[in-house]
């Protein structure tokens, strides 16, 4: 077993590009479910929709990346507008069934061979992530995380995408220490309270849903870049799942909470992915794996990865069910 | 401003005129499937006054309440607030116009602070505003005054040791108190408050409702729901009777106590008195 290996790949998994990605979306979420109480389930379709947003037009119509960006937030908007005039005015869980099923038309719809010409379908799209490279001022070698090697692209959109993630959290935090905040906690503890107290929940909502949209659709653009490559496939329910899974992992609506969250759950699935994968290979002169073969074996490790990581993470939110940062006081009263 | 109770110059009859009345309401009718819960006529809220708006068990006063304050729509009917329609209103602009309510079932903002829940309610915030609130030193100043506010009503009502603990923490009837002090935030015109007794100790209760006066006697009007006779003796100028959703009965405590629809409601024995049009 290479452990220097193992640790310095997974770490290097919690806090690169594709970690910052995880935890822009959860920000967006946190926004939704931990501060305004609203069940979102469709996170994975607002970082779609900002991916989609950045590829389509450079890949497809050689948009200058600028107007590309500013799409991206707007489609965002656009996208919780929809959702909102359609279902906040009904009951809660209308906007969880509403958000999960446009999440999975727009995956569905983009995977679909009928708009093959314009979203590349199952393939995806790829080429578009030129100005990043372009912008990039660090030299193409990268640099060594011990034995991880970081190339320079990836290296920044890490450092980029650090200077980003802390710009968001500033702005999430200021915003919910306000005033403005205090109305989006008292609609999620109960938004009869709010009504009565003369407060518009329904424009308080909208306004959280748009900015934890736009949120999620820049992480779905650092999620893309990071590969460069958009696929359908990586938006599937199981990144909104995720996202729930990393905001309690790290305590709801705590604004370091999805960053914590992330880099715990990542670095777990990493961990234990490769900790197996090593413990089962096998070489040319060493024919005999770490792990005996009637257990497990290198067909099979992949699924068992899942159920692993699920157990430790299972065990951390038992031992501490209001996560990392969470306030036990408030965890005594979760009322819904 | 003074009122002198004793002498209440209102007709004692279900649906009576008040001079300057801030609140009247006309035709409202709700019903969940074939029951009627809610069906008067017209009535009359006096400005500057409290009202007790009492009757059985499932007579429709929280409904009632509800419908007035844009928590639920109306089947038909009408009803102004200071002379303005309040139909179709939404209920944070009911509250925006001077109407605020209190909930029989308490909705104490758990796992907020008592200060937090308290100074939630104050109105006219510039940190509300989502581009405002960013920048502290927009709203901090009136944040501030609003905190001074929110801690001289807690100190009022006996909650300014618990400034800082979750509101869920506190008991039943610390949330009646709770939620009494919040809508006090909003700087009401009218306070409708509903059931605001039910589980305060006595002792407590004689400042409350010290402290319900100072209400009027600041120049809001008052109507609440309270099963309670001795308070509603104590401090109700005007008192009105519902039951099976129908007023039944106005008038002051002694009207409404010699009133036989009204021992009848109270005591069910609706073989005997016919209490109105329905059967
Ligand atoms: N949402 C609802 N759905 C169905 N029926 C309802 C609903 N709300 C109230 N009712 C019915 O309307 C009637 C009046 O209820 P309401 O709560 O207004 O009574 P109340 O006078 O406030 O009684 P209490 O003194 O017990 O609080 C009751 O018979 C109740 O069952
Ligand atoms: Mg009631």
């Amino acid at each position: 077993m290479n452990w220097g290996l193992i640790l310095s790949n997974s770490v290097y998994t919690a806090i690169s590009a594709n970690a910052i990605a995880y935890m822009l979306v959860a920000t967006g979420l946190n926004v939704h479910f931990g501060y305004t109480g609203l069940l979102n389930f469709g996170q994975a379709g607002f970082a779609a929709i900002g991916a989609y947003s950045l590829s389509i037009p450079i890949s497809r119509f050689n948009w200058p990346w600028p107007c590309a960006v500013l799409l991206v937030i707007v489609s965002a908007v656009a996208l919780a507008l929809l959702l909102g005039f359609t279902t906040l005015r009904l009951r809660a869980d209308y906007l969880a069934i509403v958000t999960i099923a446009v999440a999975e038309i727009i995956r569905l719809s983009l995977n679909s061979v009928r708009f093959t010409w314009l979203t590349g379908g199952n393939d995806g799209l790829q080429g578009f992530t030129s100005f990043m490279e372009k912008l990039n001022p660090f030299p193409q070698q990268g640099i060594w995380l011990w034995k991880q090697k970081i190339d320079g692209y990836r290296l920044w959109l890490l450092v980029s995408g650090w200077v980003l993630l802390m710009v968001v959290a500033t702005l999430v935090y200021l915003l919910m220490r306000s005033p403005w905040g205090r109305v989006l906690r008292s609609i999620r503890e109960d938004e009869d309270a709010a009504r009565s107290l003369g407060k518009n929940v329904f424009a308080y909502k909208l306004q959280s849903l748009m900015i934890g949209g736009a949120i999620g659709a820049i992480g779905g653009v650092w999620l893309v870049l990071d590969k460069q490559s958009s696929q359908p496939g990586d938006f599937a329910t199981t990144f909104t799942f995720f996202s729930y899974t990393i905001i309690i992992l790290g305590g709801v609506a705590r604004v370091k909470g999805p960053v914590i969250g992330t880099m715990i759950f990542l670095f777990v699935i990493q961990f234990v992915d490769i900790s197996l994968q090593q413990a089962t290979k096998t070489t040319p002169s060493d024919p005999t794996p770490l792990l005996p073969t009637w257990l497990i074996d290198q067909n099979n490790y992949a699924q068992l990865r899942f159920m692993v990581a699920g157990f430790a993470l299972a065990a951390l939110v038992v031992f501490r069910p209001q996560g990392i940062f969470g306030d036990k006081r408030e965890q005594a009263f979760d009322v819904h | 401003m003074s009122t002198d109770t004793s002498a209440v110059p209102f007709e004692s009859v279900p649906g009576s005129q008040k001079p300057d009345a801030i609140l009247v309401v006309d035709n409202v009718t709700r019903s969940f499937g074939g029951l009627t819960a809610v069906n008067v006529a017209h009535l009359e809220i006096p400005r500057h006054r409290i009202t007790a708006l009492i009757g059985p068990n499932g007579a429709g006063k929280t409904t009632l309440f509800n419908l007035l304050t844009g928590f639920d729509e109306p089947d038909t009917g009408e009803w102004k607030f200071n002379g303005l329609s309040l139909g179709g209103v939404a209920a944070h602009k009911v509250a925006r116009r001077g109407m605020v309510r209190t909930f029989q079932l308490t909705k104490a903002l758990s796992r907020m602070t008592i200060i937090d829940n308290m100074r939630l309610g104050a109105r006219d915030q510039r940190g509300e505003s989502v581009w405002r609130g960013i920048i502290r030193p927009i709203w901090a100043s009136q944040e501030q005054d609003i905190t001074q506010k929110a801690e001289d009503l807690l100190e009022r009502f006996n909650l300014a040791h618990m400034r800082d603990e979750l509101a869920g923490s506190l008991s039943g009837g610390q949330r009646k108190l709770l939620e009494m002090a919040r809508a006090l935030m909003v700087e009401p015109e009218m306070v409708m408050l509903d059931e605001p007794m039910a589980g305060v100790n006595p002792a407590l209760k004689q400042s409350l409702l010290q402290h319900i006066k100072v209400l009027r006697d600041e120049g809001r009007t008052v109507l609440f729901v309270e099963h309670d006779m001795d308070m509603v003796r104590e401090i109700s100028d005007w008192i009105i009777v519902m039951a099976q959703g129908e007023v039944i009965a106005e008038g002051t405590f002694e009207d409404v106590g010699s009133n036989s629809k009204v021992v009848d409601a109270y005591l069910g024995s609706h073989h005997d008195v016919d209490l109105g049009d329905h059967t």
